[in-house]
């Protein structure tokens, strides 16, 4: 079975999906705006990859069957919860719309779900006012981390830590003192070399613990959780992928 | 736990929504594909050892699964799949919105009318997103194949979504 493509369809089929450097993206471009009639070809595939996503997309967020997360090449009783895995697993468990397993329910009250949306709303509100600000972002920096972090702990009257997240290329730009509706409020601001901010909020919680939880409000993605009466959110203007590494690396350094 | 084996198992769970959703697609049917997760997982972590840390792991989750579904599900068509699609059938709701039930439906009913091959270079491509050296990787095919594979996939798909005599596929050798 032998077909061919010219070499010019297959320019605008990777041009759809993105895969063309950006030089040749931009040379395509040009010639593009001159050729309806290939352009309307790009528009077509652009259009299909949205519909099969919109189809196949929902399948990303039902809960995982618990079965799937059990290590069947281990004698009976290994899972993957064991010792280092526990943590992710909760966050992994957390993410498909609040499923999480039987034996962890006790230990994980689930937060109320408007406590969660109250969560939410304040950090997607932190986020959005502090991280355009250049000048002033934060009121103590990031290189007086030891001060910063004494000053939080001491106002929350609760033990906050600064995960260090440079293995992921964030950099702690430093942190300001907010007030929430329950109290004082930390919140934490990180930096990658390109620009990019996360935040992370944390404020006093009714609630002992509870899982790990992803929302997304006006474009931003925030997970958060529940440790020892104090709830965590990390929100950012990334996608839910790339924000997890950072939300799971956090809540290792965080939780004790 | 090994540093890597908490690492791989990691990179598992979060590849999991992943591998359902491209087990979905080959499939159709909801059990079926989470047994084939399942026994990608089983074969994944047995092969944990074949597994470099330089290799993007969604990558040879993906062919494993691929491989999996050639060698077996396929082999044995069974009940369920794409083949039995029924058009009047209503979508599942869990897969749209009720404004656009009848684009889901005329999509289902499009995939329906493509082949095995096509619909897989659609989902790892237009879905998945995967960089096409990617793709030829997980299907085991030439990076020139994947590009042919793809153009004729989508043609295929935009004539019967625009309502065109159904393509019956012809296989020219």
């Amino acid at each position: 079975m032998k077909h061919t493509i010219t070499p010019e369809q297959a320019r605008l089929h990777a041009y759809a999906d993105g895969q063309l450097d950006p030089e040749n993206s931009l040379a395509l471009e040009t010639e593009l705006a001159q050729d309806p009639e290939a352009r309307e070809q790009v528009d077509r595939y652009q259009e299909m990859n949205e519909l099969l996503r919109h189809y196949f997309d929902p399948v990303l967020d039902e809960p995982v069957p618990p079965t799937l997360l059990v290590n069947r090449s281990r004698p009976a009783g290994w899972s993957f919860i064991t010792q280092m895995a526990a943590a992710a697993l909760l966050l992994a468990v957390g993410l498909f719309g609040g499923f999480y397993l039987g034996i962890h329910s006790d230990l994980t009250p689930q937060l109320a779900a408007e406590d969660a949306e109250h969560v939410v709303g304040e950090v997607v509100m932190a986020y959005s006012v502090y991280t355009p600000e250049v000048n002033h972002p934060v009121e103590v920096s990031g290189d007086q981390r030891a001060h910063l972090v004494n000053w939080l702990s001491k106002r929350m009257g609760r033990n906050i830590v600064a995960p260090s997240l440079d293995g992921l290329d964030m950099k702690l730009l430093g942190g300001r003192l907010l007030a929430s509706d329950d109290g004082p409020g930390a919140l934490l601001m990180y930096e990658n070399p390109q620009g990019q901010r996360v935040v992370i909020y944390a404020c006093l919680s009714d609630e002992k613990s509870s899982a790990f939880h992803y929302a997304q409000q006006q474009g931003v993605s925030v997970y958060y959780w529940v440790d020892n009466e104090v709830v965590y959110a990390i929100a950012g203007e990334i996608s839910r992928d790339r924000l997890l590494p950072i939300a799971q690396s956090s809540y290792d350094q965080m939780i004790f | 736990m090994t540093t890597r084996q908490s690492t791989f198992s990691a990179g598992l769970i979060e590849n999991i929504p992943h591998l359902r959703r491209y087990a979905r697609s080959l499939t159709r049917d909801v059990q079926q594909s989470d047994d084939l997760v399942q026994d990608c997982l089983d074969r994944a972590w047995s092969r944990m050892s074949q597994w470099r840390d330089d290799t993007n792991l969604r990558t040879w989750l993906f062919t494993i699964m691929h491989n999996l579904y050639v060698n077996g599900v396929r082999r044995s068509k069974r009940q369920g799949g794409w083949d039995d699609y029924d058009p009047h059938h209503t979508p599942d709701p869990r897969q749209t919105g009720q404004e656009s039930m009848i684009q889901m439906r005329d999509l289902e009913l499009a995939l329906s009318k493509l082949s095995d091959d096509q619909r897989e270079i659609l989902m790892l491509v237009c879905v998945e997103g995967l960089r096409y050296e990617a793709v030829a990787e997980i299907l085991g095919i030439p990076q020139g194949t994947v590009m042919s594979r793809l153009h004729r996939a989508r043609d295929a798909l935009r004539r019967t979504l625009e309502g065109g005599e159904p393509m019956k596929l012809r296989r020219i050798k």
